[in-house]
């Protein structure tokens, strides 16, 4: 059988090689395409809170007759943040440790696996009408930053236990039985051999939420409000005390929700300034978070287990 | 004695024993993880009992709220008061689709890039990348939707339609950007876990790169792939400000995509804080909420129907 | 564990940082809270501190006000809170009723949302007359003034185009509130006479920021806006007059400026203790005469309370329904 190239199946290969050539073109377009808007957002931003941004700013109050400042905001987002991981870190970890290790393929880690879908897909404002009904208006305690971190505890929990889980699973074999060799129980093994390593991909894990949390607005409109005292005392310690800025009992208008409050009802002639440079801020702490988990993942990867 | 727990199946295949089962650790983990079941169930109760509040306790008729007409009033008159919620149902799904339509060919496209064609390291660029696109928080997507995207149509393009700015398009453009993350990150794994074989044997033939990918990797993780998309609808459902912020908010039946429409969400942003409890205009914001809550959960069945039937052998 | 060595020592400085940067904040020159702020230390409660700590919430037209007013009131009281939050009106009367909130702020009576047998328990202090101003895109030249007529003709969309009320040829489009907003209802009471808005076509925006938005970013458009909000956005909104008579604070306190409503602080029962203090305070001339008119609101006047224009009576057929948690 001959196998020269005929003229048709020469201009056949002409005609894939060259699709092929397109696609890689067509490939890469895209790839410089959706950086470079990610680029040119993040530009955006950084050049529109020119003058604005300065430290002033970020620890600053807010004023009605100046730029003003962020500075009680940003300390609510912080606030609400450390408080919902307080919150699911622990139930997630122990959560994550039972699917991981103790879970089966049973009937009620099935349905613990399905719970964990349906939660993690409730739109935010849907779990915002939630905690408006359960923590807001059930228990009368109005708008607070409890109320708030826990209506975001409800779709965190099952990212965490997720996660937990996953890293526990990443743990090779080889470790355990290793630990169970030696006569250790099952607890045993989760606690001192398991758990450590997997500690690293918790940890990614649980910045990474952080940063989706400190952007959330949606959940926290309904829950923590949309007010907050314009000046915080800190040195007042008493955390029963609402004005203290210890206290979960209070309202917490966090930075996105503020961006939010200042696009419906922004009374200064600076909104699109205090806008501005809001998002930018949270636009840079996304990027601290998700790029600081990564960089942390890898160091503390190469730390515990001697690889990188 | 079987101690040889195969971590990656699950416990072993067997009985468990007195001393397992009593076993308080487990006890304890078990605890914390079904947590999240008692979340489900108070989810549906608090949303579900609100939600028909409207037909139970104000005692509105069920054709006054599932119609077209979305005629509220503080009294109930029928006839002229309809709390229907029909133009909210079909702006969610509209802005859905089109945001959907939008963002997969140029998500795909970026997941089949990073996962076949990038060096390695634009690789270390894209990946952070979509971390961080994904990261972006929505108030900031509707923020730009405002001060960029809108007065960009209202000006330059009024010509073809865009007059008010404020439209389908707009919102479902925002949506695209919001979930071309989502899709690319799922899709990129499903596309990296076809397994080498397949590639190999393709390249065993003579073939190009892109004909491997288009005739062998593409329909081996169709089924990932349609997740991903999927997935990143349900994303463009549930969200509400960045929405509510670019799309005009006119509660009738959507028309065009040059013009504003409405969608669940953003309804209940606009109605809830004017609107008092127990009334029955309030009462059927809940039961927009009851609704979404149901069309994501059906979402999630429909994604595990989906995954069950993907197989790579 | 070294790891965890470093997590503390990274929480520790984490902790000295927040501390630094707080004791940096409370050690900040106090804000200058708004137009017409009380300086620290003059008359504020007037060394009549009524301890406790209060929500007063609901109206965001009302808001700014009754936040300067309690900056003013609790200088110097040291046991004394008041948080203001915004929400809507129908949030104030939601969680008044429920008693989330101990005072709340509404630009509409009770009686025009809530079933008598709710209203009944609210007792209404009518504090400020706040106004409305109907504003247009810059780019409309030539219209200074609309009367009710025109204004109504254009609203219930018989006018399309700014040329028939003598502006330039320009397509009118209108931004509207969601039909719940007391700002909505006050507007089409007044102006248009109960008429219908052309909601078909219109823009739906709910705040008073995404109204300007709207405004100064679509060519044509006109709205309508709070009085107070107009005063810190002129640079992109064109004021119109109603029926000749431009909107201000005297005009709306002699009664000339017709679209005005009055705002309310509703409490639960009869106010007590610091919700007393506070409704007694919003009413004294310090700040009838003082900060609500730097603020471009009106003084609520001497003359008899006013009473609510539409009343929902009690709902068919089901019975009147306490609010679900």
């Amino acid at each position: 059988m001959s196998q020269a190239t005929s003229p048709q199946s020469a201009a056949a290969m002409r005609r894939t090689l060259h699709a092929d050539r397109v696609a890689t073109g067509v490939l890469w377009a895209i790839g410089i395409f959706v950086v470079l808007i990610l680029g040119a957002i993040i530009l955006h931003f950084l050049l529109a809170s020119i003058g604005t941004m300065s430290p002033s700013f970020l620890f600053g109050d807010p004023s009605d007759t100046t730029v003003g400042g962020i500075g009680p905001v940003l300390w609510n987002s912080v606030y609400v943040l450390v408080l919902t991981l307080l919150i699911t870190v622990p139930l997630g970890l122990l959560g994550g440790i039972y699917m991981a290790e103790y879970a089966g393929q049973g009937r009620i880690p099935n349905i613990i696996r399905l719970s964990q879908e349906l939660i993690s897909s409730v739109p935010s404002i849907v779990v915002g009408l939630f905690g408006l009904a359960l923590f807001v208006n059930a228990t009368h305690w109005s708008f607070t930053a409890l109320g708030g971190a826990l209506a975001l505890s409800v779709f965190n929990l099952p990212l965490l236990t997720r996660l937990t889980e996953q890293a526990l699973r990443a743990v090779p074999r080889d470790e355990r039985d290793g630990s169970l060799a030696l006569g250790t129980t099952k607890w045993q093994t989760i606690r001192h051999v398991a758990l450590p390593l997997a500690i690293p991909g918790i940890l990614t894990g649980v910045i990474l939420t952080a940063g989706r949390i400190f952007g959330e607005a949606a959940a926290l409109i309904f829950t923590a409000g949309v007010a907050t005292p314009s000046h915080y005392d800190f040195a007042n310690l008493n955390i029963t005390d609402p004005r203290s800025p210890w206290s979960p009992f209070h309202s917490a208008t966090t930075l996105a929700v503020y961006i939010w409050a200042q696009n419906s009802e922004g009374l200064g002639q600076f909104v699109r300034q205090i806008a501005d440079s809001s998002a930018a801020v949270l636009v840079i702490m996304v990027m601290i978070f998700n790029l600081g988990a990564r960089g942390l993942g890898r160091v503390l990867q190469r730390r515990a287990t001697g690889v990188s | 004695m079987a101690a040889t727990a195969t971590i990656e199946r699950g416990p072993i295949d067997r009985v468990m024993t007195v001393r397992e089962r009593i076993d308080p650790a487990r006890r304890i983990t078990l605890m914390a993880s079904a947590i999240v079941l008692l979340l489900v169930l108070l989810l549906l109760v608090f949303i579900g009992l609100n939600g028909v509040q409207i037909f139970t306790s104000s005692g509105i008729p069920f054709a006054a709220v599932f119609n077209t007409q979305w005629l509220p009033g503080d009294q109930f008159v029928p006839g002229e008061v309809s709390f229907g919620i029909f133009p909210f149902i079909a702006g969610t799904l509209g802005v859905m689709f089109v945001a959907a339509l939008m963002a997969t060919p140029l998500s795909v496209g970026l997941a089949i890039y990073m996962a076949e064609v990038a060096p390695r390291w634009a690789r270390s660029i894209t990946q952070p990348s979509m971390e961080v696109f994904v990261g972006i928080p929505s108030v900031v997507w509707g923020w730009l939707g405002i001060t960029i995207l809108v007065p960009f149509l209202s000006h330059n393009l009024a010509g073809i339609g865009f007059s008010l700015g404020f439209s389908w398009f707009a919102g479902s453009l925002v949506l695209a950007l919001m979930i071309l993350p989502t899709i690319t990150s799922i899709a990129y794994d499903a596309i990296t876990s076809v397994p080498a074989e397949m590639r190999g044997a393709s390249v065993a033939l003579g073939t190009t790169r892109w004909q491997t990918i288009r005739h062998v990797v593409i329909p081996a993780a169709l089924g990932g792939i349609a997740t991903a998309v999927v997935l990143g609808m349900m994303r463009a459902a549930g969200e509400a400000l960045a929405v509510q912020m670019v799309i005009g908010n006119r509660p009738v039946m959507p028309t065009s995509l040059t013009q504003p429409l409405t969608t669940l969400t953003a309804q209940i942003t606009l109605d809830m804080g004017n609107t008092v409890g127990g009334t029955p205009w309030n009462q059927v914001l809940w039961t927009m909420g009851l609704v979404l809550l149901l069309i994501s959960f059906g979402f999630v069945l429909l994604v595990r129907r989906l995954s069950r039937s993907r197989q790579v052998p | 564990m070294e790891i965890g060595k470093r997590i503390a020592a990274v929480a520790v400085a984490g902790a000295l940082f927040v501390g630094a940067c707080g004791g940096s904040g409370s050690s900040a020159p106090p804000s200058v809270a708004g137009p017409g702020s009380v300086a620290p230390g003059s008359v504020g409660a007037g060394g009549n501190c009524v301890a406790g700590s209060i929500i007063a919430g609901g109206s965001t037209a009302l808001q700014p006000l009754v936040d300067a007013a309690q900056k003013a009131y609790t200088t110097g009281c040291t046991g004394t809170t008041i948080s203001v939050q915004p929400g809507g009106s129908g949030t104030g009367l939601t969680q008044v009723l429920s008693g989330g909130f101990q005072i709340g702020n509404s630009d509409i009576f009770a009686e025009e949302k809530l079933q008598p047998a709710d209203a009944s328990q609210l007792v209404d202090h009518q504090v400020v007359r706040q106004g409305w101003v109907m504003v247009t895109h810059k780019g409309v030249t030539g219209v200074t003034t609309l009367t009710s007529d025109q204004a109504t003709q254009i609203w219930t969309g018989a006018v399309t185009n700014w040329k028939d009320v003598g502006g330039p040829d320009l397509p009118i489009v209108l931004i509207i509130r969601p039909a719940s907003s007391g700002t909505r209802a006050t507007f089409k009471r007044i102006v248009l006479g109960g008429k219908n808005e052309a909601a078909g076509t219109a823009l739906t925006e709910d705040s008073n920021g995404a109204v300007q938005t709207a405004v100064s970013t679509t060519p044509g458009a006109t709205s309508v806006v709070g009085f107070t909000f107009y005063q810190s956005n002129t640079a992109t909104l064109n004021a119109l007059q109603l029926d000749g008579v431009t909107a201000s604070v005297d005009n709306m306190g002699n009664g000339t400026y017709k679209l005005q409503a009055i705002g309310h602080m509703y409490t639960k029962g009869a106010a007590d203790g610091l919700s007393k203090a506070l409704t007694d305070y919003m009413l004294s001339p310090t700040v009838q005469n003082g900060l609500v008119k730097t603020m471009f609101y009106a003084p609520i006047g001497t003359g008899p309370a006013a009473t609510p224009p539409v009343v929902v009576g009690p709902s068919s057929p089901a019975p009147a329904s306490p609010s679900p948690s």
